[in-house]
């Protein structure tokens, strides 16, 4: 099938740094192949920028196939562009009509302080993790065979499902209150979930709600923006999870 | 995690909030249920009813304690919620050029915290149209019933014949279920003599200064009243069309309302299953139209009665 092409216009956040004010500021790009990624458009535009010997547009990614939680990008008023089950980098210009004209804004939240045009900071999201996403295991040489616990294969889909979450922060971007819950509660789960995850499930969860309240991520109000924009389909079935594992601990921790 | 961690942290909150908008969505069942008598019975047999159940609701001490809790629960559901929109308005300091969040999520999700705030705006003028009266200033009139019969008050010395006039006799509904009588008027003459001494809603008597019986208020008839429907004498209030109106667009919020805060309060708890959450948003769902559409219909009824 002969690859078709299309004219847009493209209106992109521009921050100079952290500090700056920023903008909104208008571009047109031509010939853009419908087969393109939004991440390809991109380098499209940044080569058209350079050539011009004006400043490329600054945007995150690195594998550029889905799964490595890199790209952003608020595009048209959705996280990750109108497709569902997709990051930025595996949206197709197909989506998008021939003269249309495409917003793209970096995620916005208070825990997330843009860096420069479309980068911003998502750290506060590692510090929850090293606030108690992990399992403590010996690992001086006698590493115990991570499947020496058998585990059913019903509880084992489940713990993969909330791993698969890849910390891109599109939840927080959709949600109307930036906040981190449906992140974190992948996070507590894919632990809670599994055997080896029980012995610090309490201080886990305590922790890292903690941390993410430090951040100055908001308050989840159950709308499910989070899981429905989420490129991985993570299921709000977590975050009830995750309010059951808080409130056990809340009431029975030491 | 701190001391306070069971009111400071966000899971905390959004508990208290589960909790609290549960136990409002039980209040609701049991208001509606009481209001339902002002449209299922009529006559001074419905004034009664209502009257009766409106003491019994004031004084029982069950009663009370569900009381003293539905108040609770207002302010700590109100008072966290507006906190809670506070701090979720900080998370996000700038907002979207563009923004398409009805793609992701329903419209009553995203604005529960106004809808809360204009219930919050119809609990306070409710409560001071009906609550205030009955339980803090105390205005609100004894259940008085008037009979007039004609009396003997002698013979016709001359033919024997009964004299009779025609007397007005009031008497007020007591705690113990029995018609006390009050006063007598005579129709001819206007005049008229107090038989039992009136304060508040005792009801003493004339001679002895001993406490009779207690009378029942007759808030049936202050909301009746406000709804349009002049009831024993009283004008009807002539706000009332925007009363009925105010109070059915207060029941749309409220439906709004429920329609999400119903199944969030679940979610909230931790309570998401497969297998039960269809059943959780059926009832949530049918709850939010029945429950507020019912309320409104009273309002409307007595108006277009009246």
């Amino acid at each position: 099938m002969a690859s078709k092409t299309i004219n847009i216009n493209l209106k992109i956040w521009r921050q100079k740094n952290a500090n700056s004010k920023g903008s909104m500021e208008t571009y047109k790009l031509d010939n853009v192949s419908t087969d393109s990624s939004f991440l390809e458009m991109l380098d499209q535009l940044n080569e058209q920028l350079v050539n011009e010997r004006k400043e490329p547009i600054a945007f995150d990614h690195d594998c550029r196939e889905g799964i490595c939680g890199m790209c952003s990008l608020y595009i048209n008023g959705e996280a990750h562009g109108p497709d569902r089950a997709v990051t930025t980098c595996q949206l197709h210009m197909r989506k998008f009509k021939d003269g249309e004209t495409i917003y793209v804004e970096p995620w916005r939240a208070k825990a997330f302080p843009v860096i420069k045009d479309l980068v911003v900071d998502r750290s506060a999201f590692d510090r929850i993790q090293q606030a108690g996403g992990f399992v403590s295991v010996n690992t001086s040489g006698r590493t115990m065979d991570a499947n020496a616990i058998p585990i059913g294969k019903a509880e084992a889909d489940k713990a993969f499902e909330a791993a698969t979450c890849i910390g891109c922060g599109a939840c927080v971007a959709s949600c109307k209150n930036a906040s981190a819950m449906l992140f974190v509660s992948a996070k507590v789960s894919q632990l809670a979930l599994l055997p080896q995850g029980q012995v610090e499930a309490q201080q886990r969860v305590l922790n890292m709600v903690k941390q993410m309240d430090e951040e100055g991520f908001g308050n989840c109000t159950n709308t499910g923006a989070c899981a429905v924009e989420c490129p991985k389909e993570i299921s709000l079935e977590n975050i009830a999870r995750m309010n059951r594992e808080y409130l056990k601990a809340m009431v029975a921790a030491e | 995690m701190s001391k306070s961690g069971i009111f400071t942290s966000s899971l905390a909150k959004k508990y208290w909030m589960a909790l609290t908008g549960l136990f409002l969505i039980t209040f609701l069942v049991g208001h509606l249920l009481g209001n339902l008598q002002l449209i299922t019975k009529t006559g001074e047999e419905g004034r009664r009813a209502f009257n009766e159940y409106a003491y019994f609701m004031g004084h029982n001490i069950f009663i009370k304690i569900l009381a003293y809790l539905t108040y609770f629960s207002i302010l700590a559901h109100a008072c966290i919620g507006l906190y809670l929109a506070v701090q979720n308005k900080k998370a996000r300091p700038k907002n979207y050029a563009y923004n398409k969040p009805g793609t992701n999520s329903s419209a009553a999700s995203r604005y529960m915290a106004i809808l809360g705030t204009i219930l919050l705006i119809f609990i306070v003028t409710h409560m001071a149209n009906f609550w205030w009266k009955q339980k803090i200033t105390e205005t609100v009139p004894l259940h008085y019933v008037e009979n007039t019969t004609d009396m003997q008050i002698g013979q016709d010395p001359m033919t024997g014949a009964p004299v009779t006039r025609k007397i007005t006799l009031q008497s007020a509904l007591t705690t113990n279920g029995n018609y006390l009588e009050v006063a007598a008027k005579d129709v001819e003459s206007g005049q008229s003599q107090e038989l039992v001494k009136i304060k508040d809603t005792k009801l003493i008597d004339m001679n002895t200064n001993l406490h009779k019986a207690e009378g029942v208020r007759d808030l049936h008839t202050v909301v009746m009243n406000f709804f349009g429907h002049s009831e024993q004498g009283q004008p009807a209030n002539e706000y009332a069309l925007i009363a009925v109106i105010l109070y059915v667009v207060s029941m749309f919020v409220l439906m709004f309302h429920l329609w999400h805060g119903f199944g969030s309060a679940f979610q909230s708890l931790g309570l998401n299953h497969r297998k039960y959450n269809g059943l959780i948003r059926f009832v949530g769902q049918a709850f939010a139209i029945v429950v507020p559409l019912a309320f409104a219909i009273i309002p409307v009824m007595i108006y277009l009665n009246r």
